[in-house]
């Protein structure tokens, strides 16, 4: 499998959106979007913040770090809603992760 | 911190004509049918000419001809347009879209302006250069039609031997890292492959199966007799599909879409006319769905006219005259249904009945459908198994077996 789906995330992840999911602002309508294969997702404001960190070098261990520090909340509890967030993105193909470069 | 994601409407599961699709709509904000925001996605059918002769080809059966295509610098004039007003997705379709020359340009200006494209292809004419390029324009999405699962039936739906060709550009689709939708057009005389196109998919490592059962309109009605199934078949298909949607969990999407004859209530074609779709015929008509064609005395406007995209979407005759629910003769206009299904898909209403403003005949309160049912029941027990194959010189009957 070329892209590998159903990726498992954990706090060692760094995912990234696949080539054909894409974040955009739509100016029209003045929401964020994620535009899928006949699809197209209002994430709310969370998931885009998060989603803005997912560029595949970024853990998810560093998110979660960036984030508790910008809101003081308890680390913990921001990790476990990041990584519930993002598998449940990635159980529905819209997010992916960076391959490990096996050269 | 939770509902991350939400459908921007619920995502539409609409019946999808042909390979052509419906789309997800962002539209949860609209209340009431008497705002139309511009569609989310939009189908372009770049050229109605294509290598493949199949007896359902949802084109209509008037095609376009090359010479009155739009060209290549009105193409992307109106892709530029598209996305100024908030279009969002954009679907090259045909005929066969890549019979055109400049799709790689087509698809870089899509790009460009920041549209989402999808390629809805036969791929009988690719090369893997070709492929690539498209990848590199920033193609998004691929989806290929097969006919069957294997040459002999495949071959002979579309006209073409092409169906090795097609698992081969498949293959290059996934070693291109782009999505891949198999499209299955399902009928009497290929629904015994479906188990079979159902793994073909998985050992594609396609991303999704669209199985849809064609729908009886233009070309597609002109070959009736010889595509229509039995209730037992599609009774047997709906328990595939089914058993297969939980087996291939997250593996293969698989989305079903039901032939509305053996419905008891009609389709929300097109998600109801003018409300969140439209597309674009090779001529540069923007029409509310791509058979609406077939409707004499409906005048559509031209990307070629003076009017803009969005003005002809909201204010031209055509988008305007079968629009929420206005305009329904009874047994739609007392039905609690009507903003359920908007009385159906109007070019089946028109082909079957003579007026687009009747009930679809697929809902069982129109009064024709009783008698059409029973045709077309009749039809699928029948043994008329040759094809009308669409082409440019208005169809061409199969030969027999023996030569006829």
């Amino acid at each position: 499998m070329a892209t590998g789906r159903n990726i498992s995330v954990s706090e060692a992840s760094r995912p990234k959106l696949p080539r054909h999911t894409r974040l955009k602002f739509d100016e029209t309508r003045q929401v964020w979007v994620i535009l899928a294969p006949e699809r197209v997702l209002a994430p709310d404001e969370i998931a885009v913040e998060v989603l803005h960190l997912c560029d595949g070098v970024r853990s998810v261990a560093e998110m979660v770090d960036q984030l508790a520090a910008k809101y003081a909340a308890p680390r913990d509890a921001i990790a476990t809603d990041v990584v519930a967030m993002l598998q449940d993105l990635a159980d529905k193909g819209f997010l992916t992760e960076a391959r490990e470069k096996t050269s | 911190m939770s509902p991350t994601l939400t459908d921007a409407s619920p995502v539409v599961a609409d019946p999808k004509i042909d390979h052509k699709d419906s789309l997800a709509a962002l539209e949860g904000t609209r209340s009431t049918a008497d705002t139309f925001g511009i569609p989310l996605a939009v189908l372009a059918e770049v050229t109605h000419r294509c290598p493949l002769q199949c007896p359902y080809c949802s084109n209509p059966v008037e095609l376009d001809r090359a010479g009155s295509e739009l060209t290549t610098e009105e193409w992307k004039k109106v892709l530029t347009e598209l996305a100024e007003i908030g279009v969002l997705q954009i679907h090259f379709s045909g005929g066969e879209p890549t019979a055109r020359k400049d799709l790689v340009e087509l698809v870089q200006q899509a790009t460009d302006v920041g549209l989402y494209s999808n390629l809805i292809t036969s791929a009988v004419l690719l090369t893997r250069e070709k492929l690539a390029a498209l990848a590199d324009a920033g193609l998004c999405h691929v989806q290929i039609s097969f006919q069957g699962n294997e040459p002999v039936v495949a071959d002979r739906v579309a006209g073409f031997k092409g169906h090795a060709k097609k698992l081969e550009v498949a293959r290059w689709t996934r070693e291109l890292e782009l999505p891949l939708t198999v499209n299955a057009v399902m009928h009497r005389q290929n629904l015994h492959q479906l188990p079979d196109i159902i793994q073909m998919a998985v050992d594609l490592d396609a991303d999704r199966l669209e199985v849809a059962n064609v729908q009886y309109y233009g070309w597609a009605l002109k070959n009736r007799a010889a595509l229509m199934p039995t209730l037992e078949q599609i009774e047997e298909t709906s328990r595939i599909v089914e058993e297969a949607q939980v087996r291939l969990k997250g593996i293969l999407a698989i989305d079903y879409v039901v032939p509305d004859y053996y419905a008891l209530r009609p389709k929300k074609c097109m998600g109801g006319w003018g409300r969140q779709f439209f597309n674009i015929s090779p001529a540069g008509k923007i029409l509310p769905c791509h058979a609406a064609e077939s409707i004499t005395g409906l005048e559509f406007e031209s990307v070629r006219s003076n009017h803009s995209i969005a003005w002809i979407w909201q204010n031209s005759e055509a988008f305007n005259r079968y629009r929420g629910t206005g305009w329904m003769p009874e047994p739609c206009r007392s039905c609690e249904f009507k903003e359920v299904d908007f009385g159906g898909c109007r070019c089946q209403a028109f082909a079957l009945t003579g007026d687009a403003a009747n009930t679809d005949p697929a809902c069982t309160l129109s009064p024709h459908h009783e008698r059409i049912f029973k045709v077309a029941a009749e039809e699928a027990a029948g043994n008329h198994n040759r094809f009308i194959y669409r082409n440019f010189a208005g169809g061409t009957l199969e030969p027999s077996d023996d030569g006829a």
